[in-house]
């Protein structure tokens, strides 16, 4: 199938880049899902990863570095029509959106979020990520750093996620299956891409990541809680990729009062007569 | 002109209490301007509100007054000079005060007459009633606004107990307002905001600004907005901007602090051209200041905040009007010139109820985006136009891709980083001020056009100002004048320039340390003022307090 729909112009990544199959396999996943190109939203911060919008012919919002998942949820709030797929990093989707990555979990929007995890900050040359593992070596963690890394299969699905998956760049046919999986899941879907950076991260490259993961097969039941938060804790020797939690509750969109009803924010009226009556209520 | 306090401790009822009395005041033809003065606390402490009312036209408290109803004993010890010799003091018969002006009520044999220890409040009311020569006419439609359905027989019961106990003191004057509306500014903004067409709020709770967002979520199903509380003020912000960009009319309110966090996202509104309205109801700062009282010190804040350059209006609303029409008017503007809009509210014009003509639906307007693009050549959302303007498309709505981004941008939306298209981005963003500021609103003037002594103002003090300036031209007749800023940025500058000519003396009365709409009028306009009123212990200034230090400390 031909994604020219959603090609456009060159990038401005490293040659090797994870980002590259991870963008062509957002493309073969649209194409494949046969998506309109003028209703698709990409939405990112600010990154390298977040560049991706930039790269694929949609409808783009590129806001503040972090702040890329409110504006993406308030935009499907606004108009429910719009499929709304948040592509950015780690820095972004962890390090500077922290607490709105724990929060819109919790307002569940039916959005998408693809984090391409290169467990390193690309743009800015090097330093470590919210993912980076303990002991990288850094411009900045000179001795090594010595914060925890961040699991956020573990946090997403702590947190009450309904749609949660490890991905691997590296291995383009299940990450395409992943991402339709996660577009088309009704709530708030994650996609933790690893994915190497040539550039900087010298420990976690392809090879590493190649070497370790695995797809998690018809066996593994993601709808048990309790073996998903086991299974995302396994992050060592070997890396399980897949759908590694999966629980349908209603959406954002499916409980609030307002949009229920199914008719877009964007297309309701506001009737003349009721703003009287609530004039009239302060006579 | 009769002004009442009803004052005691967080819980005890201050706020229902005096709720009813203004729409029965209200509903009974008078003028009716209510200041609650409260604490940053849900039980104690010393809490009060002041209830003004009249058959002329009041926007401003006074500490004078006729009548205190005193729930506590720290009530009546605090505020009894203030009330006029031969004013009253309501209070409970075992409030220890041998004050001659007190009237004792023996609430509790009354209340356990009744049956229910909790109706104390609607004993004074109906005291208060017959005290101003009131009818018990609206008694019954009041408190089935305020009361819960199985309560309201013996609440009226408990009026009619103190209605009969006193005799009447004042004469009822017949008034017009009878048919107007009584509510806060905060209110007022909020229905502005709804009658605008506003489909998305987002705020973090904090004070004073919550009410807007309470009212909001209130009115929510029946006006088909979505009020969502964020995580943080960047979060509500962001979304905001998120929700605008995809179409749906967007507002996020806060005060200062929470202002501060959205400082990022203001100049995304700016450089991605996304209509944005943000409310800030100002509070005394800095950091978490005094919570729950008044200041106007983040003008120089809102007006500054965000780095780099980009077209914004700030607005200060002056009183409820104000507050309603000057938030239709922000959604208009964002639409028209695709920029943030701010609103500069304050604790005292956000919680204070006034009465007010009912607002007038026909005179709305709001600019609406571009449903389609039929011009020439393929559509970019940033197109190079003469004013600056480009058209907005709705993602979604056209076979068209909305292109937004935070770099600078290309007229397609993509980032670049040629200094040619830097210049023209900047150009085109900042060209849209010409235009902005031929819209822009004059003061409003106030007062005697023979005036010698000018003086300036915005905001909220429009009230106090303009009680202020019939004050002292009662005492010298033809002598002052006001103007009252509520487009304060751009300023506009016409104005202050021809009056500034006539003006012996220029003083500006602001709530803050600095003077900062001062500083303004000096950087816009070249004019230097003359001397000073600044008050900032976040209490608001009165029409008294702004009259007396004129005639002290300005020599005419």
């Amino acid at each position: 199938m031909s994604t020219a729909s959603f090609t456009t112009y060159d990038t401005a990544w490293c040659p090797g880049c994870g980002n590259f199959s991870i963008l062509d396999c957002l493309k073969t996943a649209l194409t494949e899902l046969g998506k309109d190109p003028y209703e698709v939203l990409m939405v990112a911060g600010i990154g390298q990863a977040a560049k991706t919008p930039q790269y694929i012919s949609a409808n783009n919002f590129c806001g503040l570095h972090g702040r890329s998942l409110p504006a993406a949820v308030a935009a499907k709030i606004a108009n429910e029509k719009l499929t709304v797929i948040v592509d950015t990093g780690d820095g972004d989707s962890y390090g500077e959106g922290g607490n709105h990555f724990i929060h819109n979990i919790r307002r569940n929007v039916n959005i998408t979020h693809f984090v391409h995890d290169n467990q390193i900050y690309g743009l800015t040359k090097g330093q470590a990520s919210p993912t980076s593992i303990e002991g990288l070596i850094t411009p900045v963690q000179v001795s090594g750093n010595m914060n925890t890394p961040l699991n956020p299969p573990l946090l997403a699905i702590a947190a009450g996620a309904g749609f949660v998956a490890r991905g691997f760049s590296g291995n383009k046919a299940h990450l395409i299956s992943l991402m339709k999986q996660a577009i088309e899941f009704d709530g708030y879907a994650l996609v933790d891409i690893l994915q190497p950076c040539v550039s900087f991260n010298k420990v976690n490259t392809f090879t590493y990541y190649n070497s370790r993961v695995y797809e998690l097969d018809e066996a593994y039941d993601p709808s048990n809680k309790v073996s998903a938060l086991e299974k995302s804790m396994e992050f060592g020797d070997r890396i399980p990729i897949g759908v590694i939690y999966r629980e349908d509750k209603p959406s954002f969109h499916r409980k609030n009062m307002i949009l229920k009803d199914g008719i877009p924010l964007l297309d309701k009226k506001t009737d003349p007569s009721v703003v009287q009556q609530m004039i009239d209520s302060f006579i | 002109m009769y002004n009442i306090l009803i004052g005691g401790a967080a819980g005890q009822g201050i706020e229902t209490t005096a709720a009813i009395l203004e729409k029965l005041l209200k509903k009974s033809g008078y003028y009716v301007f209510t200041v609650r003065d409260f604490m940053s606390r849900v039980r104690g402490g010393h809490n009060f509100t002041l209830i003004r009312f009249g058959t002329e036209p009041v926007m401003s408290h006074s500490y004078r007054l006729d009548g205190l109803i005193a729930l506590n004993d720290e009530t009546v010890e605090i505020h009894k000079v203030q009330v006029s010799p031969e004013g009253f003091i309501l209070c409970d018969s075992t409030i220890a005060t041998d004050d001659p002006r007190a009237i004792k009520i023996d609430m509790k044999a009354i209340s356990a007459a009744i049956g229910n220890p909790r109706v104390s409040g609607s004993i004074a009311v109906g005291v208060l009633l017959k005290l101003f020569g009131e009818n018990m006419d609206h008694v019954s439609t009041v408190l089935s606004e305020f009361v819960k359905d199985t309560f309201i027989d013996i609440n009226i019961k408990a009026v009619s107990e103190g209605y009969n106990i006193v005799d009447r003191r004042f004469e009822h004057l017949p008034g017009k307002c009878g048919d107007w509306m009584i509510l806060t500014g905060s209110n007022a903004l909020s229905l502005g905001a709804i009658a605008a067409g506003l489909r998305f709020y987002s705020a973090y709770p904090m004070s004073p600004s919550t009410t807007i967002m309470e009212y909001l979520a209130e009115e929510s199903e029946k006006a088909g907005i979505v009020v969502e509380q964020a995580e943080d003020e960047i979060a509500a912000v962001n979304m905001a901007i998120g929700a605008s960009y995809a179409g749906a009319r967007a507002m996020t309110g806060t005060s200062g602090g929470g202002f501060a966090l959205k400082v990022e996202a203001l100049g995304l509104s700016g450089l991605a051209e996304i209509p944005l309205v943000v409310v800030d109801v100002q509070r005394p700062g800095p950091v978490t200041g005094l919570p729950t009282r008044t200041e106007q010190s983040d003008l120089r804040f809102v007006i500054h905040a965000s780095q780099g350059e980009f077209p914004r209006v700030v607005i200060a609303v002056r009183h409820h009007a104000d507050a309603f029409y000057q938030t239709v008017r922000a959604f208009d503007l964002a639409e028209k010139y695709q920029i943030p809009i701010i609103l500069l509210s304050d604790q005292y014009l956000g919680d204070a109820s006034a009465t007010v003509e009912p607002f007038d639906l026909t005179r709305i307007h709001v600019a609406e985006p571009a449903s389609s693009w039929d011009g020439e050549g393929e559509y970019l959302r940033y197109r190079y136009t003469d004013d600056g303007i480009s058209p907005r498309l709705i993602p979604g709505k056209s076979a068209n891709f909305v292109a937004s981004d935070s770099d600078e941008h290309t007229q397609e939306g993509r980032i670049t980083e040629s200094a040619e298209v830097r210049i023209r981005m900047m150009d085109k963003r900042m060209k849209k001020l010409e235009k902005i500021k031929l819209e822009l609103q004059e003061p409003d003037f106030i007062g005697s056009d023979s005036f010698s002594t000018l003086l300036v103002g915005w905001g909220s003090t429009y009230g106090p100002i303009t009680e202020a300036v019939r004050i002292l031209n009662a005492k010298d007749p033809g002598t002052y004048a006001a103007l009252v800023f509520g487009d304060i940025y751009p300023l506009p500058t016409q104005q202050i320039t021809q009056k500034a000519v006539q003006a012996v003396n220029i003083v500006n009365v602001e709530q803050n340390a600095t003077g900062q709409l001062a500083g303004l009028i000096r950087e816009y306009a070249g004019i230097a003022v003359t001397s000073s009123i600044l008050k900032y212990d976040g209490r608001q200034i009165t029409g008294e307090e702004i009259a007396d230090r004129v005639s002290r400390e300005v020599r005419t």
